[in-house]
């Protein structure tokens, strides 16, 4: 335990009613993840595969359907564990708060079409922060977007006169004025170009540098993660299904599934034929029995079909749930 | 069968439909009515409920309960023709001009929002008291109908327009289908719960709106409709004279008629609404 | 080898804002390119540069307001008759969710097309047909039976899209940004079916995107677009290997690259699309690092150097 949040098999699920029939999606499955502080913090996977629900569950917002079945999230702070699932109402809005930014998938569209960006901030921030004035509140946004080389200008713009990628930064940029010590960015790049994500990219950089936070960032684009992430966690079908450092994990992936991720990604300059992962992701309603790579996974083995396997050291970061990365004696027992 | 047996597990469309059976199959009994329903006099006048006449009789010598069979049939007959032609007009004008664009969009937007800004009331009381004894059954559907579909084809243009710019719509274009193939095949599914609810709503606002032009006494007061039963009976001064029978009557059918329709278009409209179709789907 | 489609001075302007101020947007300007038969040739570019614009001219979806547009030389801008055009060129769209009706199964576009195009008349020859281009694919008819869109999977519906696409033997394909919907472990086997159609099937690709690294991985040409116009055009071995307008090489640069050794690139610069469609001169010189006086005066000329065309007046003799 020496992480800023420590997440500890969790487990969340969406259970839907449809005219009496229940649904389970087991869209958080036993997950187990020490996030440290001060750094970038990548988790990597496809559409479907939980890693939204579990950004959801960091921040403490767990609302039917979705459903805490088991574990915890606790966050370190000043030197206490809290476990943040288990505050109430108030408490939680506190710690989201003063502690924790959460930039949601889409925020571009967070602005109001009709309002100038300013109106919309201020109707925001003074819902969270008493006692100060809103002109007072202005100017430290205009200090701290000009500080992040943004134009205090753009304030004054209504949204459809930005594009996208601008949108974005400010969204970005306004939702850290509080100096929070936890970012978790869910997608932040989707739907932007390279030249726009490049800038997001850049941003989330410099605010992490200035307030020396840890940013949580959630996205299926290895290259993000490569380029900006210093740890990161590979989450396939509901699991972590290995985390370590950035530069460890792709210069030597162990996992079947992050290798194709890895392998299959096309540079310029290569036009070696890239194959993808075969077969298609699992529906998170019956997961596959076992390592629910197990249907997709070329090294199959014997075990790989019945039993689920745990997260394994590798070495002293790298973990990697893999019965193949096992020594022979624990396969045994 | 399916369908229903679904339905029928929400209690609002369950309470909606037998209401509706039951309001129906009173409609359906004036048929066998043993009295004329204009004729005065057939039976003793002002009998508070008994065997004989188990809703009591009226100041005009008519049977409360036959003539009430007769006042839904004919309230019915009204709101289904100014419903479904309003319903017919609307989806027309919606779709072409959602779908259409341009010029077509310019014009019929331009006499939608005509009607919809001329203060609508007044108007059907004017145009009410101009054709006053030619307002018959379907005269009045008519002029209903006339007046209740410009909201509603606003609203439906404005879901064809998204629409239109999703992309199937594209993929249906290259696919060779034609304007009319498309429209039918791809869009309709997708407004069929907003013309539904729509339609359910106009059906209410119909019944309503006859209530409010009977009792001003703007319509052919010898025809029985739940609005005329209303007026003669507030004329006969049934409240006062203690007649309840007689004003409760067409009251409470029509709390039950509006209830009634309520409760079905809002379980229908979810149950049609695109979102749970695609989860029910799904489901299988 | 005759080109099968030949845009020349392809313009497309809008009129933007109120009543009272009005701004034209030269969203395509004067572009011109030529397809040849089953190449695949990308046009490439961030958001707002106008290839969508160009491929949506090109499906007959918009009408140009200048230049022409060729198909094996006749006037595409002059055809009435969108129905035996869009026998010849199809598209794939981005988002597989959004490409069929979610209230519609997805066999009966397939059906739709082969009976709104008198393909074939029997059932048995249709279904035949549609089996052979959804094996193409690496589907099969009993795959997407009595299914719904929300019943199969993003790379599924891209592949039937695909499959759908080919039905009436289209010589031409247009794919906008088909890949960056799918999900990243079945990006490629989607990338790689392009390439696979594009040799057996003889068809033309025109590939929209902002993704060079895929870009680079399948196509033949490619285009560099931005702010409406083209910038740079060749082989895309020469443009994307040594690139030589500014644009391209910042295009090049920011593509994340999945080697975490590389170092932190320098801080770039974003314009506002408006305020760059206006710009007089090179439409770039506003973020441009190696700009000069001439280019914020001049409209840079169409430079060929051996086998690529540059628009940059850098390398003006």
């Amino acid at each position: 335990m020496n992480g800023l949040i420590e997440v500890e098999q969790l487990q969340t699920f969406y259970v839907l009613e449809y005219l009496g029939k229940k649904k389970t999606i087991k869209a958080v499955n036993d997950v187990t993840l020490s996030i440290p502080e001060n750094v970038i913090y990548g988790i990597a996977g496809e559409s479907g595969c939980g890693k939204t629900t579990l950004l959801k569950a960091l921040f403490a917002s767990i609302e039917p359907p979705l459903q805490l079945f088991g574990g915890k999230v606790s966050y370190l702070i000043k030197n206490n564990f809290i476990d943040a699932l288990s505050l109430n109402g108030k408490e939680k809005r506190e710690l989201r708060w003063s502690y924790i930014s959460y930039i949601p998938q889409g925020s571009m569209s967070v602005f109001n079409p009709v309002k100038k960006l300013k109106v919309t901030y201020l109707d925001f921030l003074e819902s969270h922060v008493r006692g100060k004035a809103g002109r007072e509140l202005l100017s430290l946004a205009r200090q701290h977007l000009e500080q992040l080389g943004l134009s205090p200008k753009v304030l004054d713009a209504f949204p459809h006169q930005l594009s996208g990628g601008m949108r974005q930064r400010i969204a970005i940029a306004l939702s850290t004025l509080l100096k929070p010590q936890v970012i978790l960015a869910d997608e932040p790049t989707t739907a932007l170009d390279v030249v726009a994500q490049r800038a997001v990219l850049q941003l989330m950089r410099d605010i992490q540098q200035e307030i020396k936070n840890t940013i949580v960032l959630v996205t299926h684009d290895m290259g993000i993660h490569a380029n900006i992430t210093t740890c990161m966690a590979i989450m396939y079908a509901g699991k972590i299904v290995e985390v370590g450092p950035t530069q460890e994990i792709f210069s030597n992936p162990l996992h079947p599934y992050t290798k194709f991720l890895i392998h299959s990604l096309p540079r310029i300059g290569d036009k070696m034929p890239k194959k993808s992962v075969p077969g298609a992701p699992p529906s998170l309603l019956n997961p596959p029995s076992g390592c629910p790579f197990h249907p997709r996974c070329p090294e199959i083995s014997d075990f790989c079909q019945d039993k689920v396997p745990d997260l394994n050291n590798s070495t002293q970061n790298h973990k990697v749930a893999c019965w193949l990365r096992r020594e022979s004696c624990d396969c045994n027992s | 069968m399916g369908v229903l047996k679904d339905l029928f597990k929400d209690y609002r469309f369950a309470v909606g439909f037998i209401l509706i059976c039951f309001l129906s199959f009173l409609a359906v009994a004036s048929f066998f009515s043993p009295y004329d329903p204009i004729e005065w006099l057939q039976v003793p006048r002002d009998k508070a409920p008994s065997w004989s006449n188990i809703l009591g009789t009226n100041s005009k010598g008519q049977d409360v309960f036959w003539e009430a069979t007769f006042a839904i049939r004919n309230s019915l007959i009204i709101a289904l023709i100014a419903g479904l032609i309003s319903r017919v007009i609307a989806v027309l004008v919606g779709f072409i001009a959602g779908y259409k664009g341009s010029i077509y969009d310019r014009v019929l937007m331009g006499i939608t929002d005509g009607l919809l800004v001329i203060p609508l009331f007044l108007i059907l009381v004017l145009v009410a008291m101009l054709l006053r004894e030619a307002l018959t059954l379907v005269s009045t559907g008519l002029l209903l109908a006339f007046f209740g579909w410009a909201w509603d084809a606003r609203t439906i243009r404005s879901q064809v327009l998204s629409l239109r710019e999703r992309e199937f719509t594209l993929t249906s274009v290259l696919s060779g289908n034609g304007t009319l193939s498309l429209v039918s095949k791809e869009y309709l599914p997708l407004t069929i719960p907003l013309i539904f609810s729509t339609l359910i709503n106009n059906i209410a606002w119909a019944i309503g709106m006859e209530i409010v032009l009977a009792i001003l006494g703007l319509v052919s007061l010898d025809i029985p409709t739940l609005g005329t039963t209303l007026q003669w009976a507030i004329n006969y001064q049934a409240m006062l004279l203690g007649h309840w029978w007689w004003i409760l009557t067409p009251v409470i059918l029509t709390i039950l008629l509006l209830v009634a329709l309520y409760w079905f278009s809002i379980s229908v409209s979810e149950y049609l609404d695109p979102r749970m179709r695609i989860q029910r789907i799904g489901a299988k | 080898m005759t080109a099968i489609l030949k845009a020349r001075n392809l313009t497309k302007i809008y009129s933007l804002g109120g009543l009272f101020s009005r701004t034209k947007i030269t969203a395509v300007d004067r572009v011109s390119f030529s397809v040849q038969p089953a190449e695949i040739f990308t046009l490439a570019g961030e958001s707002g540069c106008g290839k969508t614009t160009t491929a949506r001219m090109i499906l007959g979806f918009e009408y140009p307001t200048a230049g022409e547009l060729l198909y094996e030389n006749q006037n595409l801008v002059e055809l009435r008759d969108k129905k035996a055009w869009f026998k010849k060129v199809q598209a794939v769209f981005q988002n597989p969710f959004e490409t069929f009706n979610p209230l519609r199964k997805v066999e009966d576009y397939f059906f739709e097309t082969i009976q709104n195009f008198r393909l074939d008349k029997s059932m048995k020859k249709a279904e035949e047909l549609i089996e052979e281009k959804l094996q193409a694919v690496g589907l099969s008819l009993c795959d997407i039976a009595g299914k719904y869109p929300g019943e199969l999977s993003g790379g599924q519906l891209q592949r039937a899209s695909i499959a759908r696409s080919l039905l009436t033997n289209p010589s031409l394909l247009i794919a906008d940004e088909p890949v960056s919907m799918v999900d990243a472990s079945l990006r490629m086997s989607v990338v790689n079916l392009f390439r696979k159609m594009s040799d057996s099937f003889r068809v033309s690709v025109i590939y929209i995107t902002h993704d060079l690294a895929t870009a680079y991985y399948i196509s033949d040409r490619i285009a560099i677009m931005f702010r409406g116009n083209i910038v740079e055009i060749g082989p895309v071995d020469q443009v994307l290997e040594n690139p030589k307008h500014p644009y391209t090489k910042l295009l090049i640069e920011s593509i994340p690259q999945p080697d975490p050794q590389i170092p932190e690139k320098v801080p770039i610069k974003i314009l506002e699309e408006k305020e760059e469609y206006l710009r007089k001169g090179c439409k770039f010189s506003g973020r441009c690092p190696e700009v000069q006086n001439i280019c914020k005066q001049q409209i840079p000329e169409d430079i060929s150097l051996n086998g690529t065309v540059v628009k940059c007046h850098l390398y003006q003799k």
